[in-house]
């Protein structure tokens, strides 16, 4: 299954002008759990889909109370600066939709 | 039950609108004021730099019609976080008229406070020399001296101590300049004496108005409630309804890590936080920890200009150029490098934009392209608009002539969508200052105006 199929939210935003956040999030501990156990989701998973250096991700959590998975990375060009692509960040989530889960 | 304070939040930005009968079911219980947050650095730095609003003011004066008229009539204050959209003084100033047109409409008085968030430029660079500014993330730049002098506009997010003041000072309308986005509704909360880490939590809940209730928006209003050791959320639209998880995932929207919240002067601790349904849409939240910093430290913000942009919208649906689109582009952009010679190389940038083919994520896409029409987007920075107007008019007419290899379409290689294809897009900026810096003494000044139509 695929991590959007498994997934109730899946999406991104800026933290910040200078950081992109993505959120994972799921609408029953089970799938939840089964996610967080498999250990698909990794920073190196990450990394590769985003085509990034590991230290460029800042944070990869898990929130138990939220069913969700946060993870923060850092933009390579700040919130609407001159080559920026997405200025809210909103569309950064997609490479993250596919993993295998 | 009894003793709680009552926060409404109508929406999650001044101007965004709401539904008025969401809006009025709050004062089915006694409301101890309505707090809404008008800022936000999402649109990017323009709002800041080039002192323009989020909102129009068509939209401001209508949400704010309602929220004085009510509040005023319960006798409660009527709070407005980093008004105008970036909160620096133009944008204050805008909303500050727009208030007084609307109690001259209403023939309403009022007790106004103002709170300032701007600093000047000489204020920061002496803090700067004395050491007492960094960086806020690792992978932005040192402030310089330099830096500063380029940057128009410098505010600062307020926590909620000058608030507090205002609140103290008995204000019915408290207009503040950058705010921390949650400070306006804690200071309220922490004027009625309530705990500061449940006052902050709920404050980073409602900032966003309804996003915190299934089905999520900013347009609809929440009723937030502070209890001695707890707070409870729920929805004002019998349509939405607030769960456990949609209160607890809206405390880790857009910010970087899911329970750690820093915030001006102190950190949020949610890790232990519980999120419980006591009532049919009614969400319990406990132990929202407050941990006070050693070092007050406030968020700088800074816009400056540091280019004009003249841009071409316009499609491609030739598959030969398809193939080669980069290829040649890379031409074009030498063909125009050597008619525009006298023009150092350095001073301006062509940047180009597939939409259909990696435009939105650039280098990071993972797909392969596999269509069989692009729409093209280029753009021009230059130092000057005429530089670029001229540069991205000479792009255009090279690239719609461009005799590429095995090209059969020597009429023409781009489709515009409209006449003229250049827009001129104006100044752009960037975010040049994103720091911390230590304060000792409160540096927003509180101004305080009596609005008089008796």
């Amino acid at each position: 299954m695929k991590l959007y199929e498994k997934a109730k939210i899946l999406r991104s935003k800026n933290s910040g002008p200078f950081e992109l956040t993505l959120d994972v999030l799921f609408d029953n501990k089970q799938a939840y759990e089964e996610v967080k156990a498999s250990g698909v989701l990794t920073k190196e998973v990450i990394a590769k889909a985003y085509n990034i250096a590991l230290d460029e991700i800042y944070h990869f959590i898990y929130f138990d109370q939220a069913l969700g998975i946060k993870i923060t990375i850092a933009r390579k060009i700040s919130s609407g600066s001159p080559g920026d692509r997405d200025v809210y960040g909103t569309q950064q989530h997609a490479p993250l939709m596919n993993i295998e889960v | 039950m009894m003793g709680g304070v009552n926060i409404l939040s109508p929406c999650g930005m001044l101007g965004y609108g709401f539904p008025v009968a969401s809006f009025l079911k709050a004062f089915d219980q006694d409301i101890h004021g309505i707090v809404v947050d008008a800022g936000s650095t999402d649109a990017g730095p323009h709002k800041l730099g080039a002192n323009v609003s989020i909102v129009s003011r068509l939209a401001l004066k209508k949400d704010l019609s309602l929220m004085i008229e009510m509040g005023l009539q319960h006798k409660i204050p009527v709070i407005i976080g980093s008004a105008g959209g970036a909160g620096a003084k133009t944008h204050v100033e805008r909303t500050m008229d727009v208030i007084r047109e609307i109690l001259q409409e209403q023939q309403q008085s009022a007790k106004i406070a103002i709170i300032w968030a701007d600093f000047d430029q000489q204020q920061i660079i002496k803090a700067n020399q004395a050491g007492k500014i960094n960086p806020l993330s690792r992978h932005i730049p040192p402030l310089t001296e330099e830096l500063i002098l380029h940057t128009q506009t410098i505010v600062a997010q307020m926590g909620h101590e000058p608030i507090l003041r205002a609140l103290e000072e008995r204000c019915d309308i408290i207009v503040c300049g950058r705010s921390y986005d949650p400070s306006p509704f804690a200071a309220l909360g922490i004027y009625h004496g309530m705990d500061e880490g449940l006052a902050y939590h709920l404050g980073k809940i409602l900032e966003c108005g309804a996003l915190c209730a299934e089905p999520g928006t900013t347009k609809d209003c929440i009723l937030g409630t502070l209890y001695e050791d707890y707070f409870t959320v729920q929805s004002l639209n019998p349509i939405r309804k607030c769960t456990p998880t949609s209160v607890a995932a809206h405390t880790f929207y857009e910010k970087e890590h899911p329970y750690i919240l820093h915030g001006p002067g102190f950190m949020l601790n949610l890790e232990l936080c519980t999120f419980t349904e006591i009532a049919e849409g009614v969400v319990e939240v406990r132990n929202s920890q407050y941990i006070p910093s050693d070092v007050m430290k406030i968020k700088l913000e800074g816009a400056r200009k540091v280019a004009y942009r003249t841009f071409v919208l316009a499609g491609i649906r030739d598959p030969l150029l398809l193939g080669q689109l980069e290829d040649v582009e890379a031409q074009v952009l030498q063909q125009v490098q050597t008619y525009f010679s006298e023009i150092p190389k350095d001073t301006y940038k062509v940047n180009f934009y597939h939409y259909g083919k990696d435009a939105v994520l650039g280098e990071q896409e993972p797909e392969t392209f596999t269509g069989h029409e692009v729409g093209i987007m280029f753009e021009v920075l230059a130092e000057n608009q005429e530089t670029a107007n001229a540069i991205c008019a000479n792009v255009r007419s090279t690239y719609l002539h461009y005799g590429y290899e095995n090209r059969k379409s020597t009429a023409g290689n781009l489709a515009f969508p409209f006449a003229p294809s250049d827009v001129e897009f104006g100044p752009v900026y960037e975010f040049s200052i994103y720091h911390l810096m230590e304060i000792t003494d409160n540096p927003f000044r509180l101004e305080i105006v009596e609005v008089s139509l008796a």
